[in-house]
């Protein structure tokens, strides 16, 4: 188990080491000198020198990752070229926003989705499997952003159900705030139900093949608990390693959401900081959604010999 | 046990018939029998006979577009359970009747531990309560023999053996002392020494609780050691029934002559006298084997020693039997000489050439002389090759060869081994499983070679199959004169076709002598032990037949 | 024992994915020659027309012909994802199979680096080399082209692995073949049904993001047409004028689904053990 636990941890750090090479090598090959990019353009030279300067651009590369790493652990993300505020509040506060649509969206379409994947595999083949596995194909092939356009329409603008433009934080008004969050995790969770829905269903298909689960029965079990008490738990394995990709993917994305219904989350930061140039912003919203991705899958992965103990050996 | 008068049989089953889906085809076809109180019975059959199917349909376990037709009766203690509700079908399964499953790999939940799915059918079918039901556990694992029970009890499946696996799930199923035990090939994926523990055991708790068992099996001559009557299927249909000594001694029906036919006995006129060859064709001195440990980026684990440190000749022409159970490193040792792996020291000569020396380019040129049969048929054949063209391909090196007699070479070596020619465009899963086997025998002796390794070459046939393929191998041997190491588990196989034998256990050859030598006056204790577990059947019923 | 047959019908699911594939491939092969209007030809007089007999499905908001422009949509989205899954696939069929079959270090060296690609979420790595290299066709290419390269190297490599301890390719050995002739015979060939299956579902993974990217304003520049820009550019009318959002947006569904449909297909005929994922 310890030999499992380490491997698994040692295995992250060297990925967050080379996804931080990367975020920070992506910076420099940006076209230009990158104290005048990281300045914007309306910087003077003698801005320029002087960023370079802070940048130790004259030192050894190896050097300058160094201090830049070193900059990063202290929690010194930089700041905006735009507004000069400092980067990581920024970022902090906009991720609030994105991290409740995701989670909540995830979780709803678990609590959904996976029970429905177990039942369409318990009776395979019927009109019940057909029709769960057909909506499934149909929610997959929905775009999060064509979907959510539909949804702002028929809700947000012809029955005027969920307000369409703004957004309140949960601090200011806890009730006004979950109003404007309804459209957004409705969405998230009607495109992920159906990935979620055909991963359980495939993998429910497999185990119930397995021999254990005829065993379960001739001892004498009811249908219902050879499916929740013998099958569910192996056959949710594979979804749960699914569930921290899926949670990293919709992060990465979620830009798209927050463009639809305008909400002033992580990801509308990036694309803004994309438009704008502001390339600090851009730098950090990047390391910030990889390194919670990484640590979301490690926590994924830390956890999956509860469903599987084999591999924990 | 029982008094003398007849009793009610336990399990009466008449006109059973399986039928798939709404095709009317059947898989069993109007099978009869029936099982006294405490009394065993066996019904025995190749794959695809119906067996399985048979079995679970007793307890209503098929798989879906399988159903008992209606004309079915199967009387239990007097109820018909083909007709018996779902809810009273739930009562009687692991309460009234246990069964055991073959795979102990699969067959057990991986992720419950052995506690609670021991305790399961106790709560259903006794409701006990948790403190009763430990100690009721903790009982019968101590009288399995496990050791650490309370540990057991917390343990998952993966951290035993299969033969572990196997007790265990013996001793849960006995718990609720059923009234009749299905045991389907329950020792099938296990080695012969298990095999004999297992059985040994069933027996053993079966009769202390006066439970009937109907146990399923492919080997006749193992169940006859166990039971007195037996069934023998031939495509879903009985073809012969009756005590298990009369079947085997004087079997009435032609299938039931073929089974009893395949069954291993000695070839006769004895094991050919090879040594006086002057130099022996291969030669291994001190082979060591280690397989790399598992390790992660970080972290590397010990290399595991698989053969520690193995001498032994091998003559022109002659078979040496390798015996062993799994783990013995049989296997091992003989992907080491045909150079699938790489030995950690020692030396391997052919005909005085040390191959570990070898280059790689001279190493393949040594191909053609030293060449391998696998163990399963299903995976050593390309499955997207036409076979015409994977018994050819070996011929594709020698650069010499024109097409045309490349055909006429394949066509030949076809003829050899016993296939139809017009067989070569055909793709491997079109063939049967023994058809398989000879499409890679007949890859391996194309160029004609000097040695052959034949790793457990039969041990996923067929009976009635087996014995053709080793015939077939003890035929080739006769005509071409290769000599061949014949690994295998099973001490039946190897009686037909060794002519010296050698016995490994834990990576050492323990024993190894001519053939009769060996089987008759065993001076290893492990070979006894492998010899007395292995039941053959001449030992039994040597005055009989 | 008898395997459950599967009731699914991959029949259905072949029929109509292989349709709408078909007619996707018609569309950006031959629609741009079928439409009359052109698709950047502006109409101020048309401005938010809804369908009518002159413009079929509408005009947009600068009285552009929409099924001219989806139909050109079509061709840009074919032509972006046909390149990248070629590129995706490229690199990683090279780079799975040597990991898979060199194993030790350099499989570690070349799995960390994977991993750590994969630690980027797709679009999020798309993102940034767009932030690098600014909006264009070539750079969404190469974007999507590396998020994608993961999965295929991760595919290659555990089919490569597992096929590497098969014992028909250990039998290629024995005979005497060279490694390569051993890879190229009947490791590679058996790789084929994995790689098509997942080569399909790429193609619609493709799809999806680059419209995504579009609609984010970081993919196919403006004017030129594509679904995702369409999309955006139509989001600020969606109340005068919600046909702009529909009918862009059906397209692309329209289009995931058979891809999806097709795949599974595939996926039942090819690779009866992979299933749904």
């Amino acid at each position: 188990m310890i030999r499992f636990v380490a491997g698994r941890v040692l295995w992250a750090i060297p990925t967050i080491f080379v996804v931080s090479i990367a975020v920070f090598s992506m910076m420099r090959m940006i076209p230009g000198d990158p104290a005048a990019v990281m300045l914007g353009d309306l910087a003077t030279p003698d801005q320029v020198a002087a960023m370079r300067d802070q940048m130790g651009m004259d030192a050894p590369i190896i050097v300058q990752y160094v201090r830049w790493i070193e900059q990063i652990v202290a929690g010194d993300f930089g700041r905006s070229i735009l507004t000069n505020d400092p980067v990581l509040p920024l970022m902090l506060e906009r991720f609030s926003v994105s991290a409740s649509i995701v989670v909540l969206a995830v979780l709803f379409a678990t609590l959904i989705a996976v029970p429905a994947g177990m039942l369409a595999a318990w009776r395979q083949g019927s009109f019940v499997d057909i029709g769960t596995v057909g909506l499934a194909t149909l929610l997959l092939s929905i775009p999060s952003f064509w979907l959510g356009l539909m949804i702002l329409l028929v809700f947000g603008l012809y029955l005027k159900w969920f307000p369409v433009i703004g957004y309140v934080s949960f601090a200011t008004d806890p009730w006004r705030a979950a109003t404007f969050l309804v459209m957004p995790v409705l969405t998230l969770t009607l495109v992920e139900i159906g990935v979620i829905i055909r991963m359980a269903r495939a993998s429910a298909i497999e185990v119930a093949r397995l021999e254990y689960i005829t065993h379960a029965r001739a001892k004498g079990l009811s249908e219902a608990a050879v499916m929740w008490r013998h099958a569910f738990k192996n056959a949710f394995a594979p979804t749960w390693t699914l569930l921290g990709l899926i949670l990293g993917g919709l992060l990465g994305g979620i830009a798209v959401t927050e463009t639809v219904f305008t909400l002033p989350g992580l990801g509308r930061l990036l694309v803004d900081a994309i438009y704008a140039r502001d390339y600090p912003i851009v730098q950090g919203c990047i390391l910030l959604i990889s390194a919670i991705y990484v640590l979301v899958n490690l926590i994924v992965d830390l956890c999956y010999p509860f469903f599987d103990p084999r591999i924990a050996r | 046990m029982s008094n003398q008068e007849q009793p009610l049989p336990v399990l009466d089953v008449r006109n059973l018939s399986v039928e798939i889906g709404r095709t009317g085809r059947k898989v069993v076809d109007d099978l009869s029998f029936a099982i006294p109180s405490g009394e065993m019975l066996a019904v025995v059959g190749e794959s695809g006979s119906g067996k399985t199917m048979a079995a679970r349909s007793i307890l209503r376990l098929l798989p879906v577009p399988l159903h008992v037709a209606p004309a079915s009766r199967i009387f239990f203690d007097g109820d018909d359970l083909a007709s018996a509700s779902d809810k009273h079908m739930r009562k009687v399964r692991g309460g009234k009747i246990g069964m055991v499953f073959q795979e102990p790999m699969v067959s057990l939940n991986p992720s419950m531990t052995i506690g609670r799915q021991m305790a399961e059918a106790q709560r259903i079918h006794l409701g006990l309560g948790r403190a009763e039901i430990r100690d009721r556990s903790l009982a019968m694992l101590e009288r399995i023999r496990i050791q650490n029970p309370e540990k057991c009890l917390a343990a998952y499946p993966h951290e035993f053996s299969g033969g572990m696996r196997q007790r265990i799930m013996l001793a849960s199923v006995m718990l609720t002392r059923p009234r009749l035990l299905i045991a389907d090939e329950p020792t099938t994926a296990l080695d012969t020494l298990v095999q004999r523990d297992v059985l040994d055991l069933m027996a053993e708790l079966t009769s202390e609780n006066g439970t009937a068992v109907l146990l399923i099996s492919h080997d006749l001559g193992m169940v006859s050691h166990y039971v007195k009557n037996v069934v023998v299927m031939h495509s879903g249909r009985a073809v012969e029934t009756g005590p298990a000594r009369n079947v085997l001694v004087s079997p009435q029906h032609s299938y039931t002559r073929r089974l009893v036919d395949a069954l291993p006995k000695r070839t006769e006129g004895g094991a050919r006298d090879t040594s006086a060859d002057a130099e022996p064709l291969l030669e291994l001195r001190d082979v060591v084997v280690d397989y790399p440990g598992r390790g992660g980026f970080f972290m590397r684990a010990e290399p595991k020693r698989v053969v520690k440190g193995v001498s032994l000749t091998i003559n022109r022409g002659e078979t040496l039997a390798l015996v062993g159970g799994s783990g013995s490193g049989k296997t091992t040792l003989g992907r080491a000489i045909i150079g699938l792996v790489r030995p950690a020291s020692g030396s391997i000569r052919y005909l005085g050439r040390e191959l570990l020396n070898e280059s790689a380019a001279a190493m393949r040129d040594l191909r053609k002389d030293v060449q391998i049969i696998f163990q399963d048929p299903y995976s050593s054949l390309d499955p997207r090759q036409r076979i015409g063209s994977i018994v050819g391909e070996p011929l594709l090196l020698d650069k010499e060869m024109t097409p045309p007699a490349r055909r006429a070479r394949v066509e030949e070596v076809f003829l050899d081994v016993g296939l139809d020619p017009d067989f070569m465009r055909r793709l491997p899963h079109q063939l049967s499983g023994g058809q398989r086997q000879r499409v890679a025998i007949a890859r391996a002796i194309v160029r004609n070679p000097a040695f052959v390794v034949a790793d457990e070459p039969v041990s996923a046939l067929d009976m009635t199959v087996q014995k053709q393929i080793l015939h077939l191998i003890r035929k080739l041997q006769a005509k071409h004169g290769f000599a061949c190491l014949f690994v295998s588990h099973d001490l039946g196989a190897v009686e037909q076709v060794a002519d010296r034998v050698a016995v490994m256990d834990n990576g050492n050859i323990v024993e190894i002598g001519n053939r009769d030598d060996v089987f008759d006056n065993p001076r290893n204790a492990y070979t006894k032990r492998l010899l007395d577990a292995a039941m053959l059947l001449d030992r039994k019923f040597a005055g009989a037949a | 024992m008898i395997a459950a047959r599967s009731h699914r019908r991959p029949d259905f699911n072949a029929a109509f994915g292989g349709t709408v594939v078909a007619m996707l491939l018609f569309a950006a092969l031959f629609g741009p020659g079928l439409v009359h209007y052109d698709p950047l030809a502006l109409d101020l007089m048309a401005r938010l027309q809804g369908p009518s007999a002159t413009h079929l499905l509408g005009a947009d908001e600068f009285g552009r012909d929409l099924l001219s422009r989806v139909v050109h949509g079509a061709r840009v989205s074919v032509t972006i994802s046909v390149l990248t899954v070629c590129l995706a696939m490229a690199i990683g069929i090279v780079l799975g199979t040597v990991a898979g079959y060199a194993g030790g270090w350099i499989d570690r060296l070349a799995m960390l680096l994977n991993d750590s690609l994969l630690a980027f979420p797709g679009l999020l790595l798309a993102l940034g080399i767009m932030a690098v290299f600014g909006a264009s066709v070539g750079a969404i290419i190469i974007a999507l082209g590396l998020a994608y390269v993961p999965a295929v190297v991760r595919v290659m490599r555990a089919s490569v692995m597992s096929l590497r301890e098969r014992e028909f390719v250990e039998a290629s050995r024995v005979i005497g073949n060279r490694e390569i002739t051993t890879m190229l015979r009947h490791v590679l060939p058996n790789c084929i049904a994995p790689l098509t299956v997942l080569a399909t579902t790429m193609f619609g993974w493709v799809i999806l993001s680059e419209t995504a990217l579009s609609f984010l304003g970081l993919g196919v520049p403006p004017p030129a047409p594509s679904w995702g820009n369409m999309l955006a550019a139509a989001r600020p009318h969606i109340v005068q004028a919600p046909y702009l959002i529909i009918v862009p947006g059906l397209c692309v569904s329209l289009t995931l689904l058979g891809i999806n449909m097709l795949g599974d297909a595939l996926r039942d005929w090819l690779d009866p053990k992979m299933q749904a994922s």
